[in-house]
């Protein structure tokens, strides 16, 4: 089927115009090299790579094509033929696939040797003496928007088991996520205490692995199959009810793992077990009903939204944070224009395609500033360091970059179930 | 690939960035919104300008090389399929509104603007272009009025042909022609504009066109009657004509239709009925109240098993919106699905259906019928897999029946997507030997070379389709 409804909602195509950089082209060109039509030559890599796997391109279809399994497959089959990745791709992509991201004590002996270089002032030394310079000003931009890495993870930091205050809803299963427990411990402690006075009990299994969402987006399957299978063990031998999930790209792979292990027969069952109990963070909020966040009196603030587009695409969720959003008393929210759209980060895409992800940038923080709000939200690390860096290169200084979490947990109302009944 | 020497003279006129013949680029402009057909171009070009175009063509034309005009292929007939190689011509560079006119009410536009942001614009002015195909959000007013596209709103406020008023294009030899102009009235000479129109890029490149508006309506309402016997929605659609009420909008859906609508769009729809009517009336708001009680009424006495008013502008908007997916939709159901677009005079729709579904049980296929059923056109949609040859051949046996009911119902084989390539063997059924020989005479005149979009419209031998002896 090639209708073509899904154009107008794919960014790449917007950017360009042009019918390659399109899902109907893109599949188009899939098929050709699938029929021996066409060579998987370079430049067919290359359109491949220019997909963000944003996926606004499946709720658009009304045909249900699964564009981001076909994207999967094809990135699968190129990584295994491929020589031709820029130099400095492949041996970085081995280092975080292979090395880094399937060990969780390496990626906080990251975070720990991150820190150290932040905190010794080397970052200082090494941007005075141009050491960034030699890096492509992309990554040099990116190192500055890096907040404080730590080599202490969350259960580190407050273990693993917590209670629910109140009476108990349910038990929920915390993703910590690579890059949030190493870039954003203080969101995950949020996370569970926002959990925790909702009236969940919170567990969070140290054994738990990368989602392996880096891995299949980029082809690696035999990697995040394996990464799959550690989690469903972890989150299994936990009998949780639910697992939370505070990034959208992490939630949506674990709603997918059902697709990833279908042909495994030992896990299927395991697999969709998971798929099943994947929720984000804001649904569990709302579904408690039992949050107030206020913003202190005499502030009124003005908030907007970038939606997560793996959590709006693949988890459909995109009601859920704004309602959150919207009951924040003494907070005017305001819908960003094209607040669905992606904003260029999505995964490493904007390290290995700087070019086509400026631009989006650019474009995401036009709409952005017209909202003149104070804060702008987002629901995954990638978006969230992404909007960072968009306001620190297009912003007016005005607009903070939060986690939806962060935001909502400083200004969360205590005993809020009792203030949620006063005003009821 | 073309000669070094052509392409040198293209890649001269519009600079390396837009004259393209990379595997890739040739792959992505191979395909339309038509199933199972594909053929590779030579090359792809996108022109920024009138004189541009008429460039190109010159050296086209010197070289005798095909052009293929090209919206965003949304077409389902074929109609960009590159099926005698040559360059296809993309409009999307030339995509700009250059003029509003206020005082005479008509607009003036570049044939690659997308006809929703179009429809945005002027709606944003107070004014109202009412050509609203379901493509609408991908598709560009060249190519609408290339098919001479209809719409949901087709039946009130007719169609693409009822709003151009003159044309900007260039022929097969680079000569730029104007006709018509921001006249409400002109009979200097043969209408080319309307002859223009439906043309399917096969008489010249559109380059410019000037668009009428109208005023918007005040009011409107829209509504859900629901059946459960399809011959009650079908008489219900005949006796609103009847009746003298022209709503805006009178669509049709069956049931397996309103399934896959519904399971896409979520709207909760039931699943148990065998027939949806989406009906929309605008216009003063007591002329309106009044429509929609008397379409009530005669919506109960076809023995509706529910009648609903769309309770907000949101919600009308998202069933026309859903109804608007219902093709794509289809392709839930099976990998193929083959869509017709068979017309019959407003008051024989309920015998079409019959016929229809009479048809389709014969051959043992599957055809989910939807439609702008308030003016006879229906398509009757075949779910089916292309793998399967058998059942291709019952496919088309039975769509050849189709258009044979139609026809005798005093019908057309196609009310708003054009001949192309896939209509092509029918048209004769339609328009006699006598009007095929006119047409070709035409054409001759326009393209004496045949280099405007070859192989459409007029069939060859060769590429008839399986099913072809009349009766
Ligand atoms: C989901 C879906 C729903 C649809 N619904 C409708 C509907 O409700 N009503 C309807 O009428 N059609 C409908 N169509 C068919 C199609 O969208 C229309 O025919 C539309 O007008 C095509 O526009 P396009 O820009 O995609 O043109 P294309 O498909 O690119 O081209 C169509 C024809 O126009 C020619 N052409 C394009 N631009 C020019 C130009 N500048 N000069 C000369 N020739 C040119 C091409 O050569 C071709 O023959 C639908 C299609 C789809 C996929
Ligand atoms: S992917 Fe879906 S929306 Fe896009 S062309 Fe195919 S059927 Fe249409
Ligand atoms: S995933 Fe995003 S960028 Fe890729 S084709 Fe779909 S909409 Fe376009």
């Amino acid at each position: 089927m090639r209708c073509g409804f899904c154009l107008p909602a794919c960014p790449t195509f917007r950017e360009t115009g042009i019918e390659a950089e399109s899902p109907r082209g893109r599949i188009a060109l899939m098929k050709a090299v699938t029929d021996g039509l066409m060579m998987p030559d370079q430049s067919f890599e290359e359109q491949m790579s220019h997909c963000l796997g944003c996926r606004a391109c499946e709720p658009a279809c009304p045909a249900d094509v699964k564009y981001g399994q076909l994207l999967e497959q094809t990135r699968e089959a190129i990584e295994a033929h491929t020589e031709s990745h820029r130099w400095w791709v492949k041996p970085l992509r081995h280092v975080v696939f292979k090395q880094l991201f399937p060990h969780q004590k390496r990626v906080r002996l990251l975070g720990g040797a991150i820190r150290l270089y932040q905190q010794a002032g080397l970052r200082k030394l090494a941007r005075s003496a141009g050491v960034m310079k030699l890096l492509p000003v992309h990554l040099s931009e990116m190192e500055q928007v890096l907040p404080d890495a730590s080599s202490k993870g969350i259960v580190q930091k407050i273990g693993s088991h917590h209670p629910a205050k109140g009476t108990k809803i349910a038990k929920v299963g915390m993703f910590r996520g690579c890059l949030m427990d190493m870039l954003f411990t203080e969101t995950n402690i949020k996370t569970v205490e926002l959990l925790t006075e909702a009236g969940f009990e919170v567990v969070i299994p140290d054994t738990q692995a990368c989602c392996g969402a880096l891995h299949a987006h980029s082809g690696e399957m035999k990697d995040a199959r394996s990464l799959a299978r550690k989690n469903i063990a972890a989150f299994q031998a936990a009998g949780v009810d639910y697992i939370v999930s505070n990034a959208g790209g992490c939630g949506a792979s674990l709603t997918e793992y059902d697709h990833l292990l279908h042909e495994d027969e030992q896990w299927r069952e395991g697999a969709l077990w998971l798929a099943k109990r994947v929720v984000d963070i804001s649904h569990l909020l709302i579904r408690s009903g039992k949050l107030a966040a206020a913003q202190p009196e005499g502030q009124p603030i003005r908030i907007t939204y970038q939606d997560s587009c793996h959590l709006r695409n693949v988890m459909r969720s995109a009601d859920a944070p704004r309602k959150l959003l919207r009951d924040v008393s003494g907070a005017e929210f305001v819908e960003m224009f094209e607040a669905d759209r992606c904003c260029g980060s999505a995964g490493t895409y904007n390290i290995v395609q700087p070019e086509m992800a400026g631009g989006l940038l650019a474009r995401k923080m036009e709409h952005a500033n017209a909202t003149k709000a104070h804060y702008l939200l987002t629901s995954n690390p990638g978006c969230l360091l992404q909007m960072k860096l968009g306001a620190a290169k297009h912003g007016d200084g005005q607009m903070q970059v939060q986690h939806i979490v962060d935001f909502l947990h400083e200004r969360l109302v205590h005993n809020s179930s009792d203030k949620v009944k006063e005003q009821a | 690939m073309l000669q070094e020497t052509v392409r040198q003279q293209l890649l001269a006129i519009v600079g390396s960035d837009f004259y393209k013949d990379d595997p890739q680029s040739l792959v992505t402009h191979s395909y339309d919104g038509t199933p199972m057909l594909q053929a590779l171009p030579d090359g792809v070009i996108y022109p920024a300008s009138t004189e541009q175009v008429s460039a190109i063509m010159k050296v086209l034309n010197t070289h005798r090389i095909p052009v293929i005009g090209r919206g965003s292929g949304t077409n389902l007939c074929g109609g960009t399929v590159p099926v005698e190689g040559g360059v296809v011509m993309v409009m999307h560079r030339m995509n700009r509104i250059l003029e509003v006119d206020l005082e005479n009410l008509v607009a003036i536009v570049q044939p690659g603007l997308i006809t929703k942001s179009f429809i945005a614009h002027v709606e944003s002015l107070g004014l109202f272009y009412p050509p609203d195909p379901s493509s609408m959000a991908i598709s560009t007013i060249g190519g609408n009025i290339a098919e001479c596209s209809g719409g949901l709103r087709g039946l009130k406020y007719g169609t693409t042909k009822d709003y151009v008023l003159g044309l900007e294009a260039v022929l097969a030899s680079g000569e730029i022609i104007r006709t018509g102009g921001k006249l409400m009235k002109d009979v200097a000479g043969y209408d080319l504009t309307k002859l223009l129109v439906g043309s399917e890029g096969t008489l010249a490149i559109i380059t410019e066109a000037t668009l009428k508006l109208v005023p918007p309506p005040k009011y409107k309402k829209t509504m859900l009657a629901m059946y459960k016997d399809l011959y009650g929605a079908a008489r219900t659609v005949s006796k609103i004509i009847e009746s003298r009420i022209i709503p805006s909008t009178l669509e049709f859906l069956d049931n397996a239709t309103v399934r896959v609508v519904d399971d896409f769009a979520k709207l909760g729809l039931p699943l148990d009925m065998e027939a949806i009517l989406l009906i929309e009336q605008d216009g003063e708001t007591e002329m309106v109240e009044r429509d929609i009680a008397r379409i009530e009424e005669i919506c109960r006495s076809e023995q509706a098993h529910s009648v609903s008013i769309a309770e907000s502008p949101e919600e009308a908007l998202k069933l026309l919106t859903a109804r608007r997916s219902a093709f794509t939709a289809l392709a839930r159901l099976r990998p193929t699905t083959i869509l017709e677009d068979a017309t019959v005079p407003r008051s024989k729709i309920a015998e079409m259906v019959l016929e229809i579904n009479r048809i389709a049980r014969k051959h043992q296929v599957t055809i989910c019928t939807f439609g702008h059923a308030g003016d006879g056109n229906l398509h009757p949609t075949a779910t089916t897999d292309a793998r399967d040859k058998e059942e291709i051949h019952r496919v088309e046996a039975a769509f050849a029946e189709i258009f044979e009911a139609a026809i005798r119902l005093g019908g057309t084989i196609t009310g708003e997507h054009g001949v192309g390539l896939v209509k092509s063997p029918y048209l004769e059924w339609k328009v006699g030997s006598a009007g095929i020989e006119v047409m070709q005479a035409v054409k001759q005149a326009f393209d004496p070379h045949h280099l405007l979009n070859p192989g459409k419209i007029f069939a060859k031998q060769s590429r008839k389709r399986v099913v072809l002896q009349h009766g």
